[in-house]
């Protein structure tokens, strides 16, 4: 027995040299597998004396456990070492791009034209379509602006034949809903518009939001209002918002919509012309079979482009239709 | 219109300055475009008097003058063609400013001193006249600051009225609005009428009384028209945008733009017989004063005399008819065009002259008379001449009606949101020149003077009262009325998801016009004929797209030819197809992919996008909708003819895919592999709502099969034959590899499937699977001659 002491110590020793969880597996069969050396000791319990036999077991099953406890913390040793290699060997360079496809973006004027219908929506104005290929009556005739008006060269219109056009502007989407349906009506029509112009400020192809609220008790003082709300909206400011009297035949009385922006070079208020407006033309109502006696509406409509050229600091309005990815990617 | 602010304010003269004035007529209703000065700045520029002109001895073209107007006579030299001895020229002493910081000094010009500069025009910034020195009158005071003397304290003001303020076009209506805006009277000329010193009359028929309701004519005798018009006319003409030409047709012109009434002047002898006013007949000509000659078309108001036209109504008159300095005798003519009937005769003609615009807004009808005196007065202080009595052709029946209108004050109130009291609606209309005819119980009854064509019904009126108590002091209140909800269908996808879903996959929208090129559109599109502009803006923007593809190519090669190799787009719009006589205006979604098929990168690699990758995304997007859509092998000319699918939708044909024909791709100038996807947008919008269904809780089994099979034979018949067979227990149907290659022979391909099967209620057990697996590979063997791949 008295080498007892001697072999734990060449166990932990063994333990201690040990450099893989092998070896170290190695190690607990030689000590303390079923042929282990301190296993062994215990079948020499049987030479020693029933008193002395319970002592001599305990001292041979402390030795096994100090073996055993020395064998796990240095499989824990061991173990952790070779989580941490291999940790080590599958670092990565974090910074280098990710994998896969990238994003694409909406066109600036169908974000801008999404902003705009999300005002209106959650004002109660639906969104109403219409033909881009109009005839001439729903274009012109129904909106007050018969064939001799003067106003028809405010338009300058592309033709299929005499009475078939690209419509100029998307007001006679109103028209079609209310020839269809019966008011009250809050809408908006927003599409695309056609005028045969093209310079720096204009191209003949364009988009226009036009809105429509028919009530039986509405007033310029509504317009004013609702208008002036979108606005600061729009351009997330409290900006200062004037309304001058205009012409349009399907309005009357009829306003230009002007937007504080920036300052002239002597100090004053720079304004901006961004929307046309005013309360509906009894003549429009008319055709439509709408009593105006009954029933008044108010009419207003911007351009998209020329919105979203403000909004993003577009300089060239013919950018938004050349499709160059080095613009439309600006616009995510 | 363009007009002197100093005219304006020989009428009324509020106490604001330019600034104020420009604002405030712009918050009226009458834009004001911009305003300049209207002479250049300059200083030291006095009245000269040329005393003698002698050559030079060293130049052809300069003349050496002895010039009055400084301190003493000095000598200049000068290149101007019409110096000449005794004329007054405007003379820019040494130590003048001219326009652009000019300084004059002391010079020598080919070795002769000369001390100060004669001046044109353009020198001084008066006008792009720079042909020779500007004449001043003869009795122009020497030594007088020249813009002191010519007023040049003054500013043109450029207004763009709206059509429906004719009343405005002339300084008359401008100093009216002005008035009322002010709170004051415009002061006008008095206009008395000028008595007849002869009895020769002309004679004058109107046969179209319906376009021409009034005419007047007046005869005036031995008239001198080289006598020029005074400069104060010439100056008041040109800071108007006008140019003199001579007396006569100068005050036509100046009477146009004081009063509001266009004129004409004819030379008395090249009129044969009297005047006819008539339509113009078919085949007849006649050169305009521009020098233009025009086939009149039928239905063209013409002034004729017994044999020919000699003016178009309204529009122009004729070169041969019309005054020139040998002119002895000439007709004044002032007449009222009914502006309905004129409409669109200028643009006829491709013309459009001051006249024209001012007759198609509507003249005023009753001005005639007084524009014909006031003409004839200024004309012979000028020319002399002697006046015969005014003929006047006029039809009452076809002249304006007088317009009498009841507003209601609580109309008033409803349309403007606010009550406006009423002697405030009394003082804007009457201030406006309206008269109220009588006070009814509820508001008032209102006659329209003759110079207001465009005040016809009640909210005209309610507009004008707006407009004088200002847009901007009505109040802001917000619209009542029920706010009804809309019911929204939610199986029905909206655009924006469609555009969501790719924007997410890396396509930018792009946004392309609706007109395109024929010669794009013929490539792409060969089977349809676009629906051709009558007036495009260019050939390459000349027929309606047929297909989104015309456009969307188009700016693939835009951005090929801005060194982007990859393009990825995607548009949603209407297309434009001929469907007998109707025209089918159809929303499409379509798509364009060219170039990596991811971004190039380290992890990326460089494979380039091709059919399947855009199919896939197609695949993807029909999950999104809710749709199961069926691809088929095709054929369309622009594609490829072994890489096209249309896609069918519940049978119905809603759409192409595939990899553009190589042939296209040569036509259109585009580089590499390039696939395109074109959809109707929407049968495709048409989703559903989502059902659930309750899943299995058993485990699926798969079991994988490899096959050789005809390469003729397409998964797709394959998938068929399976299912046919599988049972109601397969769940899915993959294939997870294909390959081709010479040891399976030519023609055939191996094709590598996965089968899962699953049961609702129950664990599957492996011999009721193996007897369906057995089964699909005896119907794909027998079926369509598939071998098992050992």
């Amino acid at each position: 027995m008295e080498n007892l002491d001697q072999l734990v110590e060449e166990g932990l020793a063994a333990v201690h040299q040990a450099d893989s969880l092998q070896t170290l597996d190695q190690v607990r069969v030689d000590y303390l597998g079923k042929k282990g050396v301190l296993t062994q000791q215990l079948k020499s319990l049987g030479q020693l004396s029933a008193e002395d036999r319970p002592a001599a077991g305990q001292k041979i099953n402390d030795a096994k456990a100090r073996v055993q406890e020395a064998i796990t913390a240095r499989k824990n040793d061991l173990e952790t070492a070779a989580i941490d290699q291999k940790l080590a060997s599958e670092s990565i360079d974090v910074t280098l791009p990710g994998r896969g496809q990238d994003l694409g973006g909406l066109h600036p004027v169908t974000r801008t034209l999404q902003r705009i219908e999300q005002f209106f929506a959650q004002a109660g104005y639906t969104v109403e379509q219409g033909p881009e290929i109009e005839d001439d009556y729903h274009n012109f005739e129904a909106l007050n602006i018969p064939g001799h008006h003067p106003a028809r060269a405010m338009h300058d219109t592309f033709y299929f034949d005499p009475g078939t056009l690209l419509r100029t502007h998307t007001s006679p989407v109103q028209i079609r809903t209310m020839e269809a349906s019966e008011p009250p009506f809050r809408m908006i029509c927003p599409g695309r518009v056609y005028r045969c112009d093209s310079d720096m400020t204009h191209t003949p192809m364009f988009h226009q939001v036009e809105g429509l609220l028919v009530e039986k008790n509405v007033s310029f003082a509504d317009l004013k209002s609702t208008v002036e709300a979108f606005l600061r909206v729009f351009f997330e400011r409290d900006l200062k918002v004037r309304f001058r009297p205009s012409y349009f035949p399907f309005t009357e009385p009829s306003a230009e919509v002007d937007i504080e922006w920036g300052r002239e070079p002597d100090g004053s208020i720079k304004w901006l012309e961004v929307m046309g407006c005013g309360m509906v033309h009894p003549k429009v109502f008319q055709h439509c079979g709408i009593d105006s006696e009954i029933y008044r509406g108010f009419a207003f409509g911007m351009g998209v482009e020329r919105l979203a050229m403000l909004r993003y600091g577009v300089k060239d309005l013919r950018m938004f239709f050349d499709n160059d990815l080095r613009f439309l990617r600006q616009f995510r | 219109m363009k007009f002197s602010e100093q005219w304006l304010r020989e009428w009324v003269n509020p106490p604001i300055d330019t600034q104020a004035l420009v604002h405030q007529i712009t918050m009226a209703g009458l834009e004001v475009d911009g305003f300049e000065p209207v002479a250049g700045s300059f200083s030291g520029v006095v009245v000269g008097e040329i005393l003698a002109v002698a050559s030079h001895p060293d130049a052809d073209k300069l003349r050496v003058c002895q010039v009055a107007g400084g301190d003493e006579p000095v000598q200049v030299v000068c290149g101007a063609p019409n110096v000449r001895v005794g004329m007054k020229v405007p003379f820019a002493v040494v130590g003048a400013v001219l326009p652009g910081d000019f300084r004059i000094k002391k010079a020598r010009l080919r070795g002769q001193p000369s001390t100060g500069m004669l001046c044109s025009e353009s020198e001084l910034g008066l006008s792009e006249h720079h042909d020779g020195l500007m004449e001043l009158p003869h009795d122009a005071p020497v030594g007088r600051d020249v813009a002191d003397y010519l007023g040049l304290n003054d500013v043109t003001i450029d207004v763009d009225l709206t059509p429906n303020r004719s009343d405005c076009l002339s300084i008359r209506g401008l100093a009216r609005e002005v008035g009322v805006l002010n709170q004051m009277v415009s002061e006008s000329p008095e206009i008395t009428p000028v008595p007849a010193t002869h009895s020769e009359v002309m004679d004058i028929a109107v046969s179209a009384a319906e376009d021409c309701p009034r005419y007047l004519g007046r005869v005036l005798r031995d008239v001198d028209l080289t006598v020029p018009a005074p400069l104060w006319m010439q100056e008041k003409l040109r800071r108007s945008g006008i140019r003199s030409i001579d007396a006569a047709v100068d005050v036509t012109n100046y009477v146009m733009l004081e009063l509001g009434q266009p004129m004409h002047a004819f030379d008395r002898d090249e009129l044969q017989g009297g005047i006819v006013v008539r339509l113009a007949r078919l085949g007849e000509k006649l050169v305009l004063l521009d020098g233009q000659e025009v086939e009149l078309t039928e239905g063209t108001l013409v002034i004729a005399d017994h044999d020919k036209p000699v003016a178009i109504a309204g529009v122009m008159g004729g070169e041969h008819s019309g005054v020139s300095p040998k002119t002895r005798d000439l007709v004044l003519e002032a007449a009222y065009f009914e502006p309905v009937r004129l409409a669109g005769k200028a643009r006829h003609y491709s013309l459009h002259t001051d006249a024209s615009h001012r007759f198609e807004r509507g003249v005023d009808p009753e001005l005639a008379r007084a524009a014909m005196e006031r003409a004839t007065e200024l004309l012979m202080a000028i020319v002399g001449g002697e006046p015969g009595e005014i003929v006047e052709v006029a039809s009452d029946a076809h002249l304006p009606e007088a317009r009498v209108i009841d507003l209601r004050e609580q109309l008033v109130a409803d349309v403007l949101g606010v009550k406006i009291d009423r002697t405030t609606v009394e003082e804007i209309l009457t201030r406006l020149g309206l008269h109220i005819d009588k006070l009814l119980k509820n508001g008032w009854r209102v006659r329209v003077p003759s110079f207001r064509p465009d005040i016809a019904i009640e909210v005209d009126l309610i507009e004008e009262i707006a407009r004088i108590f200002g847009y901007n002091n009505l109040p802001v209140t917000q619209a009542e009325g029920s706010l009804e909800l809309k019911p929204q269908a939610e199986a029905r996808r909206p655009v924006s998801a469609v555009q969501s879903f790719f924007v997410s996959r890396g396509y930018q929208e792009a946004i392309t016009y609706s007109f395109v090129d024929p010669k794009i559109q013929s490539v792409v599109d060969p089977d349809h004929e676009g629906i051709a502009l009558a007036n495009p803006i260019s050939m390459d923007l000349s027929v309606m797209r047929t297909t989104l593809w015309s456009g969307l190519l188009k700016s693939v090669d835009y951005n090929q030819k801005r060194q982007q190799s990859r393009v990825r787009l995607f548009e949603t719009g209407l297309r434009f197809v001929k469907n007998g006589s109707e025209i089918d205006q159809q929303p499409m979604l379509a798509g364009v992919v060219t170039g990596a098929q991811v971004p190039e990168n380290w992890a990326n690699g460089r494979r380039n996008a091709d059919f399947f990758d855009l199919k896939g995304e197609l695949e993807a997007l029909f999950q999104l909708l809710g749709i199961t859509v069926e691809f088929v092998a095709g054929q369309h000319p622009a594609l490829h003819p072994g890489q096209t699918a249309r896609m069918n939708l519940n049978g119905q044909p809603v759409g192409w895919m595939g990899t553009l024909h190589p042939q296209a791709q040569k036509k259109l100038d585009l580089n590499g592999t390039i696939v395109v996807f074109e959809l109707f947008l929407n049968p495709i919008l048409s989703g559903y709502v989502p059902n659930f269904n309750e899943f299995s809780k058993f485990p699926e089994v798969r079991r994988d099969l490899a096959i050789i099979i005809g390469s003729d034979v397409t998964f797709a018949d394959v998938e068929r034959t399976a299912r046919k067979v599988a049972g109601e227990r397969l769940t899915a149907l993959r294939a997870f590899d294909v390959y081709e290659g010479a040891a399976l022979g030519e023609g055939n391909r191996s094709l590598a499937l996965s089968l899962f099967w699953q049961h609702p209620d129950r664990t599957l057990n492996d011999d009721e699977v193996q007897e369906l697996f057995d089964g699909v590979t005896s119907a794909l063997s027998e079926e369509l001659g598939a071998r098992l791949r050992s």
